[in-house]
């Protein structure tokens, strides 16, 4: 039936290549944690994260190249209310008097 | 929202998928069915993103306000451990995408092999979960009465002003945010074992595999939040 | 509202209602229209359960000392009364009772995407219901609904982590319910159903859906973080390892300010179906409304912060929430405006479920203009945690999402239970409902406005004249809430019996007949109009019954 419409998955071979690439990410995300890069510790591990996950979402849960993009409105809609709760809340703590 | 409430060719499918005796009698046809169980997964995934986000939240709240006991009690976590079960969390990531494709391909018995190598990584990734734990327990990193936190040294041998009522909350958000994670890979693993019995039994076609889809895209969004939890609670404060 | 055609010799034998009669058969059932009404059931019980807190709460005020029960006591009242109303009756009670029942009826599907999800939903609710239940009888909780930290997490020792299991078994009921919406609504619609064809309730119901799912697991993980502070000593919200109990605030009010518009989005969605059916007319500025519900539940989740306007945030943020929070009553106005637009020469019946949509307008406008004061900093540093604040989110929540349930239930009574109800009883407890209710609550206005404190169980004696008209108006609104439930269940047996679309209103759960079959349409209906074109579809095809 559906087989020809609906045929998302990628090889036997992309995936182990996206596999390695997530393993290789991830080494280098250790090897910066050693390296001191004063303020930039946390946005190079955060960028990397986010590269990791991108993958993920991308190619393991097949949102690229799905055959409808509400999937990917679902994704971002979850992620954009995600930065309403944490930049409304961090837009509190960072202009507190207390601290 | 252009999604059509028919989908295209489901007159054609219809006595073909009469058979089916996956189908309900609810749905028109396969198509109808495949999409609405893939958008109630999605949602259902949005809806762990916003569990987990409000203990992001909190994180992010408490290490910009105690930036430097944070730092001195990330520290204490062990890289190795941490970066080792990143490693066996994207391998399981794989054998869950090649198991989904076995299953596409109707390969049952190579598909019940990827399930039963995923549940095996992921227990895993729990035992090296349970040392880390257990190491915890044994230096008083554990919150509660028995707290202790001497460690004020940074790697560089460095005294770092550390607050332990403050390092104590660090500690209280490894283990809720681990913990809460820990738990959904518990989930997970009884999932894919039950699926990987009926798998087994040939539950499972080329033409009805949304279990195995739908288990897999859990499976990967908690590899995610993994994926986020091992650089905010192992790595970014290696250097303050 | 002259019957025709359609008698009840036309009526199907077999509907959802008699399709097999042993208890099994209803307890698991997958059928939407049977769990919508075992939800009307569990959802009646609450609402009188918590109805019996309010009236001790209202008996305790009558007069200024605490002569019916101490401090202790009505502490645990006012929260059991107000965690069993927000919890087990105004979240699910619209989209649960109304919204399962009509969703799929109104977009012409044979049920919701997932009716065994459906059903486990409603397991949930229930059995966050005895586990309230169990709470209630084993010694209650005092914190207020609110379970604020650190008192929740440090000092209280009553059943703080039952409840909030509770709170959270029935927010997955929520979560299901809404998860299922969203499915059923983008997938399951009838041919020819597009976006811009669906029925504003199902616009609204999908705007609380989102609500639902992106709320609820925030609420659901703080009641986790204060219930494992409370058994393994882990300090998230612990002031002496440096946590902020404001957090909990934060995290809390993240859901529960928009779960206000879970309450009331559903009712706005109701009274959208009532006024366009009882003006024929189109309704004005369908796109608005539909996309107003949209902006509703997006705008929701900005404003959070202002209910902790005194609690100690800080000022520029204060700022900011009391900037975004004006912008919410732009959609909410948009859509009373469109409403009264669609009144406008608009051939008007005065039937019952008009009347309660009337009395939504005017007390939702009444609630929704007095939460701009609150909105404004200053005044809410004078009124807050004060009767003001009780009145207006009452004016919103009773108010509103009550008439707006009332009203929606008398309208679409016959297509549930195949009985017309008693159209004078009815008029007349829509008349109670609507003057208990402004004599009970709006002196509370000026009680708040005058000074007198929520959540005390005395007061001084200078209150007491308001304080005693409210108790009064408390009565006459009892006994509008008890009167319908006694004329319903009186024309399950008596009422006369309700033709396929006695209201000959333009839904499609009109087109099937009254009570629906179990699979609703006997053949998937095929959509070629417009929403609500009252003066456009031709009268025969309208008032046209769907039998066999």
């Amino acid at each position: 039936m559906s087989e020809h419409e609906e045929h998302t998955t990628h090889s036997q071979g992309f995936y182990l290549l996206i596999g390695a690439v997530l393993l290789v990410l991830t080494a280098t995300t250790v090897g910066a944690a050693f390296v001191n890069l004063g303020p930039f510790n946390p946005v190079v591990a955060l960028l990397i994260a986010t590269v990791k996950a991108t993958l993920v979402v991308l190619f393991f849960m097949h949102v690229k190249g799905a055959s409808e993009k509400l999937t990917g409105a679902v994704v971002v809609a979850g992620f954009f209310f995600l930065a309403i709760l944490l930049s409304l809340s961090l837009a509190d703590y960072l202009t507190r008097s207390w601290r | 929202m252009s999604d059509s409430p028919v989908t295209a060719g489901s007159v054609t499918t219809m006595e073909h998928e009469a058979h089916n005796p996956a189908l309900l009698h609810h749905f028109s046809d396969a198509q109808q069915q495949k999409n609405a169980a893939s958008l109630g997964m999605w949602l259902f995934l949005v809806t762990e993103i916003m569990f987990f986000g409000g203990m992001f939240c909190a994180y992010l709240v408490y290490r910009v306000a105690h930036f430097n006991s944070f730092a001195a009690a990330s520290q204490q976590l062990s890289i190795g451990m941490g970066a080792f079960n990143t490693a066996v969390l994207i391998v399981s990531s794989v054998t869950v995408v090649l198991a989904v494709k076995a299953a596409e391909a109707g390969k049952r018995k190579l598909l019940v092999g990827y399930l039963v190598v995923t549940v095996l990584l992921g227990m895993t990734f729990l035992v090296v979960k349970g040392f880390e734990y257990r190491e915890k327990f044994e230096r008083h990193h554990v919150p509660g009465p028995t707290f202790k936190f001497t460690d004020t040294f940074d790697d560089n041998g460095k005294q770092i002003p550390v607050n332990p009522k403050e390092a104590e909350l660090f500690f209280s958000l490894y283990f809720a945010m681990t913990g809460m994670h820990a738990l959904h890979m518990i989930i997970g693993c009884g999932l894919f074992s039950v699926l990987a019995i009926f798998a087994w039994k040939g539950h499972y076609s080329p033409g009805y595999f949304t279990p195995i889809e739908n288990a897999g895209l859990y499976w990967h969004l908690v590899d995610i939040i993994w994926i986020y939890l091992f650089p905010l609670l192992y790595l970014i404060s290696r250097h303050s | 509202m002259a019957s025709t055609a359609v008698t009840a010799n036309q009526a199907p034998k077999l509907n959802y209602l008699n399709n097999g009669h042993s208890l099994k058969s209803w307890l698991l059932t997958t059928d939407h229209k049977r769990i919508a009404i075992l939800y009307l059931i569990s959802v009646t019980t609450f609402f009188f359960l918590g109805g019996f807190f309010a009236m001790l709460i209202r008996l305790e005020l009558l007069t200024p000392q605490g002569d019916l029960m101490q401090a202790d006591t009505y502490n645990k009242v006012f929260t059991m009364h107000g965690m069993i109303m927000v919890f087990f009756f105004l979240i699910p009670v619209v989209p649960a009772v109304l919204g399962n029942f009509l969703v799929p009826l109104m977009i012409g599907a044979k049920d919701l995407a997932f009716p065994r999800i459906n059903l486990l939903s409603w397991y949930l609710y229930v059995v966050g219901g005895l586990l309230i239940s169990h709470v209630m009888l084993t010694g209650g909780v005092d914190t207020g609904w609110t379970f604020y930290s650190p008192f929740s997490t440090e000092y209280t020792n009553t059943k703080i982590v039952e409840a909030g299991l509770a709170a959270f078994v029935a927010g997955f009921s929520s979560i299901f319910t809404g998860l299922n919406f969203i499915v059923t609504i983008h997938r399951m619609r009838a041919p020819g159903l597009t976006w811009n064809r669906l029925p504003l309730f199902i616009w609204a119901n999908y705007a609380t859906s989102i609500i639902m799912i992106l709320g609820t697991p925030v609420v659901a993980i703080t009641i986790i973080l204060v219930a494992v502070e409370r058994l393994f000593h882990l300090g998230i919200f612990d002031p002496r390892l440096g946590g902020d109990p404001l957090l909990f605030q934060h995290l809390f009010w993240f859901y529960s300010h928009p779960a206000v518009y879970i309450m009331i989005l559903p009712s706005m969605g109701v009274i959208s179906e009532l006024i366009t059916c009882f003006s024929r007319k189109r309704v004005f500025g369908y796109n608005f409304i539909a996309l107003s519900s949209i902006a509703i539940a997006v705008i929701g989740f900005l404003v959070w912060a202002h209910h902790m306007f005194v609690a100690g945030i800080s000022l520029y943020a204060a700022m900011i929430f009391s900037f975004l929070t004006f912008f919410v009553g732009v959609p909410s106005a948009v859509k009373v405006f469109n409403w009264t637009a669609t009144l406008y020469k608009g051939s008007i019946t005065y039937a019952t479920p008009m009347l309660y949509a009337f009395g939504f307008m005017g007390l939702f406008t009444i609630g929704g203009l007095t939460g701009l004061f609150l909105a404004t900093l200053g005044i809410d540093v004078h009124v807050t945690d004060t009767y003001f604040v009780v009145a207006h989110f009452h004016y919103v929540m009773v108010g509103g999402v009550l008439m707006g349930y009332l009203g929606g239930m008398h309208f679409w009574w016959p297509k549930i239970s195949g009985r017309m109800y008693p159209e004078g009883w009815a008029k007349l407890s829509a008349l109670l409902v609507f003057v208990g209710f402004n004599l009970t609550f709006f002196p509370q206005f000026i009680l708040g406005y005058v000074g007198m404190p929520r959540r005390y169980w005395q007061y001084p004696p200078e209150f007491q004249v308001l304080n005693v008209l409210s108790t009064a108006g408390s009565s006459v609104l009892a006994m509008g809430y008890l009167l319908p439930m006694i004329y319903f269940l009186w024309s399950l047996k008596y009422g006369p019996i309700a033709e396929a679309n006695p209201w000959h209103a333009a839904g499609l759960e009109w087109k099937t007949t009254s009570p629906p079959p179990t699979f609703n349409f006997d053949e998937t209906p095929v959509v070629t109009w417009e929403a609500y074109n009252y003066d456009e579809i031709p009268d025969k095809e309208l008032e046209a019954p769907v039998v066999r």
